[in-house]
């Protein structure tokens, strides 16, 4: 808890950016116990679009030990994790300019780039550090798929984002415990200890 | 106990703590979660009810209230429109069990029509108005909500807001308190029947009633103040007051969770003490305009006749932020300027034009088939609000208005009547409906109307995240009921041209659509399909493309479908996100369309 030496006054932020169906909601609830059980006040807002599926997805996290507003400021957030490739671009105002971008290479094409306007923009890893130059860009679903299940590819992401906050690694794995369905506790228990490992 | 809970999920905590007895609400973002989390948490404790439209939820827990019940209804900020005629009259009666009506409001539109400020209709009606400003403060004013309910007998506004609601934060929760009283309806004509003769004695008891709580407000721990700096007094209400204690952490703070009938001596002490006064609020200036009437000297959305605080849109850090850059520069903030100790904006290269990531129509929505084959006629699509409001978006545009619920119905009917130059088809949801369609129909039916009435019956409430409605044959807790039959009330309203669709065959709801078109009478037609998302079950296995058969004319990319992705000159599936409905098998000149896995079965 000291190592995050967070001043009476200080609230830290933490954004989540995704395509909606990509389990946001779940990552973000994940980080918002951690910081409970780290003995933190907490407060978490999650925007959503009108559709089920498809559209962007913000979440955002603030901790400290009195937090007052729940939305993130521009230019605030210690870290910005991108489920999405692309989405890291569009919500990158939220990044402090030292923050870290934790970015997954999954791509989701939306559909206004199929009907062709703008297409889906040709990206590597270091097109985006010259945006993020304070980047861990992770290969999420490769990975995921090698431990038997794509959709740990976000507890990857937190494992990785997990180094930037100072919690003890029990309280992340006893968030995962607590919110994931118990027959994949395993794997995104193993899925969280790959992305703590990555640094 | 502490817990982390959603502003909707903390007013649902307090009302059941509060000992409430029965709740009805129609769903709409950002409110549905409050009635979502009694039914699912407290059904034992709690008579939980979706009401068809909000004026049936609202009149249902008057009801209950009438009795002797602990009553609550929720809904959107434009339910309240729909469920105004009983809350201006409820406000002359007056309740016996505590009445609490939750609207949350959407300032910023994130998924309504209009952003009317829930505040305004407190005051129109005369009923207090109750804003939390975090999960904590919902908790304990839901439960004084029902307390100034039964000692001043008058319905009470909780007002949230989309950033309100839809917020977690840490809560003290504690046990429920039944009231222990038995609910026996009391016969008394006086206290009950707005007849004129009581009606206006029961006005003259509504200006009293005003004045005591008006003095209560005053009072009430809801309102408080917070002292700093009287160099500076910033009067704020609901969660507004979260940006403004961190944006201006010097000033003196009037933090209002009970604003209206106004706390006069309140502001009028607070205003005495502070040098300056400046009104912070979301929306409307509906607290500062009261003030200015008092005499208070004090400004708010302008500052010697230049913008200060916007009347538009949602409030947070940044906005307030841009507010104090512009009162720095001006003799009324008397504090040290921050502008320059605020974090700078990095200068961040832009490496590429992003195409923009709206909502869509999910992979597999049964809507998608009924507008796709619209956009072969040429006709006007009046909409309704739902899912299928998405229709206007390219590349189907294949609807033309939008006003509220219900006027897909009505607005078809008018634009015929007027003499539209082309034919009128009018589409609505199945949940939509039963809101407020069915009387439109009635309409074109008696007034011998012509149009094309289309209900996009996906079996569900979609858009609001999958509510059970009058159609489903569900109720909000699961239970079996019965279920209206869409085809019968259309008959029964006088409708003689009836006809079911399945809109994922394309074919045959394209016949349908021109008979229903061409005819010289009016038209019903369901498009009826289950929602995947809430039947939780695909149409089909995912598909894939045959590049050697495709002839890359993109007709596929026509349907707006975020499973099928452009490729270079060509197109792709992804094969996650198709759901199997074969739709673009079906438009495909040239068989492209192939099963990804061929000869397996579909789960």
């Amino acid at each position: 808890m000291s190592e995050n030496n967070i001043s009476a006054e200080e609230t830290k932020s933490l954004v989540l950016v995704g395509v909606g169906g990509q389990g946001i909601l779940l990552a973000s609830e994940i980080i918002a116990r951690t910081i409970m059980a780290s003995g933190y006040d907490v407060k978490m807002n999650e925007i959503h679009g009108m559709a089920q599926r498809g559209g962007s997805v913000v979440a955002q996290i603030r901790f400290g030990r009195d937090v007052a507003s729940p939305l993130v400021p521009k230019h605030s957030a210690r870290a910005l994790v991108a489920l999405e490739k692309i989405e890291v671009l569009r919500f990158v105002d939220y990044l402090a300019d030292d923050g870290l971008a934790v970015v997954s290479d999954q791509e989701i094409i939306p559909v206004s780039a199929s009907g062709g306007k703008i297409p889906y923009p040709a990206l590597g890893e270091e097109d985006i550090r010259k945006v993020c130059p304070n980047l861990i860009y992770v290969h999420a679903i490769k990975l995921a798929e090698e431990l038997g299940n794509a959709r740990a590819a976000n507890t990857i992401l937190l494992g990785v984002m997990s180094n930037v906050l100072h919690f003890p690694e029990e309280n992340w794995k006893e968030s995962i415990r607590s919110c994931v369905k118990p027959k994949f506790v395993d794997v995104n228990i193993k899925a969280f200890e790959i992305g703590r490992a990555m640094k | 106990m502490k817990k982390l809970l959603t502003g909707n999920e903390a007013i649902a905590r307090g009302a059941w703590e509060a000992g409430v007895n029965l709740a009805s609400g129609y769903p709409g973002t950002p409110s549905t979660e409050i009635l979502e989390t009694l039914s699912k948490l407290y059904k034992d404790d709690v008579c939980c009810e979706w009401a068809p439209n909000e004026k049936v939820g609202f009149e249902t827990a008057v009801g209950a209230a009438a009795a002797g019940a602990r009553a609550m209804t929720t809904m959107k900020h434009v339910g309240l429109n729909v469920a105004a005629d009983p809350l201006m009259t409820l406000a002359y009666i007056g309740t016996i069990g505590g009445f609490v009506a939750v609207v949350a409001d959407d300032p910023g539109m994130n998924s309504s029509q209009n952003e009317q400020d829930t505040r305004q209709f407190a005051r129109f009606a005369k009923v207090p108005v109750i804003e939390p400003a975090d999960a904590a403060e919902a908790v304990t004013y839901t439960k004084e909500a029902f307390r100034i309910s039964e000692e001043f007998s008058t319905p009470v506004i909780i007002k949230s807001t989309t950033t309100m609601s839809h917020s977690r934060s840490i809560a003290e929760v504690g046990d429920r308190v039944e009231t222990g009283r038995t609910i026996s309806f009391v016969k008394d004509p006086p206290k009950h029947v707005p007849i004129p003769a009581w009606a206006r004695q029961m006005r003259v008891r509504l200006e009293e009633r005003l004045e005591k709580l008006k003095a209560a407000a005053s009072a009430s721990p809801l309102n408080r103040i917070e002292w700093k700096s009287k160099k500076l007094g910033i009067v704020t209400a609901g969660v507004t007051y979260q940006f403004v204690r961190e944006v201006f952490p010097e000033a003196s703070i009037l933090k209002l969770g009970w604003s209206f009938p106004f706390p006069d001596d309140l502001l009028l002490k607070f205003a005495d003490e502070c040098e300056r006064v400046v009104f912070i609020e979301e929306l409307e200036d509906f607290l500062e305009e009261h003030a200015k009437a008092l005499g208070i000297k004090c400004c708010g959305k302008t500052l010697d006749g230049q913008p200060l605080v916007p009347n538009i849109g949602e409030m947070n850090v940044d906005v307030l932020r841009a507010v104090r850059s512009r009162l720095e520069q001006t003799d009324w903030f008397p504090f040290e300027k921050t502008e320059t100790a605020r974090p700078k904006a990095p200068v961040r290269p832009k490496i590429a034009d992003l195409p923009p990531r709206p909502p869509v129509l999910c992979p597999g929505c049964p809507h998608r088939g009924i507008f796709y084959a619209l956009g072969k006629f040429d006709v006007v699509v009046t909409g309704d609000i739902g899912c299928y409001t998405l229709g206007v978006a390219p590349p189907l545009s294949r609807l033309d208005t939008v006003t509220c619920m219900g006027a897909g119905v009505t607005m078809a009917h008018g634009m015929q009547r007027a003499g539209n130059d082309r034919k009128v088809v009018g589409v609505v949801g199945d949940s939509t409906f039963f809101h407020s369609g069915m009387t439109g129909l009635l309409d074109i039916a008696y007034n011998k109307g012509t149009s094309t009435i289309i209900v996009l019956d996906n079996r569900t409430t979609a858009m609001t995240g999958h509510q059970d409605n009058p159609g489903t044959g569900r109720t909000i807790t699961g239970e079996e009921t019965v279920e209206a039959d869409i085809a019968t009330i259309g008959r029964a309203l006088g409708i003689r041209n009836v006809v079911e669709v399945a809109p994922r065959d394309i074919k045959h709801t394209t016949e349908v659509l021109k008979e229903a078109i061409e005819s010289p009478e009016p038209w019903l037609i369901i498009s009826k399909t289950p929602c995947p998302l809430a039947a939780r079950k695909n149409p089909g296995l995912p598909l894939k493309v045959n590049t050697d058969k495709c002839r890359k004319c993109k007709l596929c990319l026509r349907l707006g479908c975020p499973a099928i992705e452009k490729d270079g000159e060509g197109v792709r599936v992804n094969s996650i996100l198709c759901a199997g409905c074969k739709l673009c098998r079906q438009i495909c000149p040239a068989q492209a369309f192939e099963d990804l896995n061929p000869g397996t079965e579909n789960n």
